[in-house]
């Protein structure tokens, strides 16, 4: 059978899993709709949390940034794992010790003030639409490759699935489908990973196998990297090549956000005790690390594997697979020295960096560019880096089921995590938003009604997001990371670990972050393009690193404007005592 | 009473975290470079900690808190005798 007659069968059939998980799962009432009635089970919690949080973004574009990184990739290897450890340790057992509904509920309740709440809000829904944004484009890059349908239509089936599985079950239903979504994509994820690692090293292992050496020599896998790479004059694959502050901020930045991401706090609300929310995290981190350990061995491997198959090639013999992306527009080729032969080396292949297609064809029959060459070096391919998952069992010929399942395993990475961040966005909007602050007379069904609409609303937007992608998508991401760790995450550990902090001190905190890390990301992203260069940054921390600076400031702000105003009321201290007690 | 739960918990915390901060920002950034002139099989030692060991240690770390506090918990909880 066919790689795209055998996708067919694989997603419908992942498809139609969801669907009637969804059905089976339904919620009844507010509780089930935002925490699950607090009835999950902690390891199928922390599958649904480690489904939650490993979006497209880890599943399809993470493994293809760290190939062509390095080293410096391990920014978002340590940073997107280490934030749950400050999570287990810091903030998911009290938390859920709290058992509310919401994180602005927690910080409108701590700090006695409905102006903290609506800080907390913005902040939430600005974090999650940008992150959906960037899963409805995973969809529509999926369905077009793998099924060759509009990228529109890719999008709206995205958004219909995610529609009838969110409003109807709303996180009764996300939790159990997520679970299957987990095991889903962390099999699509293992599979080509060890195939190409016995077929490259011998060794089943992944984890392993990048340490090892290639089959039948006895030179090391990373070593010979090393040397392709600085042949080509790329920077050496194992070693940095940006500042070291640069990469501890980064760092620290995604850590910090992480543990203040909404949409992963909210899980840790599903689970029966306190034991069980620390307990979830621990399996949570298990479940992503068994793909976050195996992303970079993908990264060697297929940074390997591409050099290889492409290098000095007659692009007439190119393989299918280069034709293929292509003829999507993710890669380009220009022959700049006229031998029919494809050249990658480091540097731009094109000037203005990605490709402009015309109809025409070039001398060997690729796609014509309205591109002029980029002829200070010699580099004549270009290539998105977020096809290298998906690119890499074809370009390891790998049978046509793996890359079928591939596919499969791309989309169910971006629909749990679209589905997760709807949630909290309809949560806080009908819980916070309506009940809590505008419309305190509502009755539960009443709630529970606004919160479908919402949620209904929500993926509409997102699914406008899909159709029309932002062309800042890759740029916001940043900004979500840098705006929880300089926001959320101190509003939330202040809560817990100092009892002193008034309402002044930690919204006049959250503010200062949220106002300082925003001015510096939005200089450099947006206005002043052509200065973002460590040379005018502060202190070398690029724009990704700041959110950390932007969590010092809100720490010092929140200390110093405390002491000026009364302490909190004694009903919050004892809040705060039951918070802590075991 | 309270407050000694709450300090013994306190001081697991901070060890842990000391722990969290010296096997990424420490052996995977600081110190990587360094690290890197011992190899074990094919890694490099500093890029082995960036890339592969600091996450290991992150799973390990959780565990042993969770431990530490199911532990801490059953301590306070005989003594008080209450639930939760």
């Amino acid at each position: 059978m066919d790689a795209q007659l055998l996708t067919y069968i694989f997603v419908g059939f992942s498809f139609a899993l969801y669907i009637g998980i969804a059905i089976w799962s339904r919620a009844s009432s507010t509780n089930d709709f935002y925490i699950a009635g607090k009835g999950v089970h902690p390891i199928a919690n922390g599958m649904a949390t480690a489904a939650d949080w490993m979006s497209a973004a880890s599943f399809i574009s993470m493994a293809g940034l760290i190939a062509f990184l390095g080293k410096d990739g391990s920014v978002y290897l340590m940073g997107w794992t280490g934030g749950y450890v400050l999570l287990a340790l810091l903030l998911a057992p009290y938390l859920r010790k709290f058992g509310q509904y919401t994180v602005p509920d927690f910080i409108g309740t701590r700090y006695y003030s409905n102006l903290a709440r609506l800080v907390a809000v913005l902040c939430l829904i600005f974090i999650s639409f940008t992150y959906v944004a960037g899963q409805m484009r995973g969809v529509g890059i999926v369905f077009s490759r793998f099924l060759e349908v509009d990228i529109n239509l890719g999008v709206i089936i995205g958004m219909c699935i995610v529609f009838f599985y969110a409003v109807l079950g709303g996180m009764k239903g996300i939790t159990y489908t997520q679970v299957a979504q987990y095991c889903v994509l962390i099999f699509a994820y293992l599979v080509p990973a060890i195939f190409i690692s016995i077929l490259m090293t011998g060794n089943p292992i992944p984890q392993l196998g990048f340490g090892d050496t290639l089959v039948n020599t006895d030179t090391y896998l990373l070593d010979k990297l090393d040397k392709v790479t600085s042949e080509l004059g790329f920077n050496a694959y194992t070693e940095n090549t940006k500042t070291k502050i640069d990469i501890f901020c980064i760092t620290a930045a995604l850590m910090f956000g992480t543990a203040g991401l909404p949409h992963v706090i909210v899980r840790f609300f599903t689970v029966p005790k306190v034991s069980d929310a620390r307990k979830s995290a621990g399996y949570a981190l298990i479940f992503i690390a068994i793909l976050y350990s195996t992303a970079p061995a993908v990264s060697a491997f297929a940074r390997m594997n591409f050099i290889d198959s492409v290098q000095e090639v007659n692009y007439q013999e190119a393989p299918g697979w280069f034709k293929n992306w292509e003829n999507i527009g993710l890669i380009a080729w220009k022959d700049k020295n006229d031998d029919g032969l494809i050249q990658y080396s480091a540097g731009n292949a094109l000037n203005e960096v990605k490709p402009k297609f015309n109809n025409k064809k070039g001398s060997s029959g690729e796609r014509g560019l309205d591109n002029k060459s980029d002829m200070t070096n010699s580099n004549e391919v270009y290539i998105d880096r977020d096809i290298m998952v998906l690119a890499n069992p074809e370009i390891a010929k790998l049978p046509a089921w793996v890359i079928a399942l591939v596919a499969a395993g791309a989309l169910a990475a971006a629909l749990s995590t679209a589905a997760g961040l709807l949630l909290v966005i309809s949560a806080s909007v009908s819980h916070d938003l309506l009940k809590k602050t505008f419309m305190p007379s509502i009755t539960e069904k009443q709630e529970l009604f606004y919160a479908r609409c919402s949620a209904a609303v929500a993926i509409f937007i997102a699914g406008l997001f899909g159709i029309y992608p932002p062309g800042f998508v890759a740029q916001v991401v940043a900004f979500a990371f840098g705006l929880a760790a300089a926001t959320i995450f101190p509003a939330l550990f202040m809560g817990i670990f100092y009892k002193r902090l008034n309402k002044e001190g930690a919204i006049a905190g959250m503010l200062a972050g949220l106002v300082v890390t925003s001015i510096y990301i939005i200089n450099f992203k947006f206005i002043n393009i052509n200065l973002n260069s460590s040379e005018n940054w502060f202190l070398g921390i690029s724009p990704e690193g700041f959110g950390f600076i932007g969590m010092i400031i809100n720490f010092i702000v929140a200390f110093s404007v405390c002491y000026f105003f009364k302490k909190p009321p004694d009903s919050v201290n004892q809040m705060v005592d039951n918070l802590r007690n075991p | 009473m309270q407050k000694n739960y709450w300090r013994s918990n306190l001081k697991i915390v901070s060890i842990l975290l000391g722990i969290w901060f010296l096997v990424s920002f420490g052996f995977g950034i600081i110190w990587s470079d360094f690290l890197d002139q011992f190899q074990i099989g094919g890694f490099k030692l500093g890029f082995w900690f960036a890339q592969q060991g600091s996450i290991y240690f992150f799973v390990l770390l959780i565990f042993i808190y969770i431990h530490l506090m199911n532990k801490l918990d059953k301590k306070y909880k005989d003594k008080s005798g209450k639930d939760n």
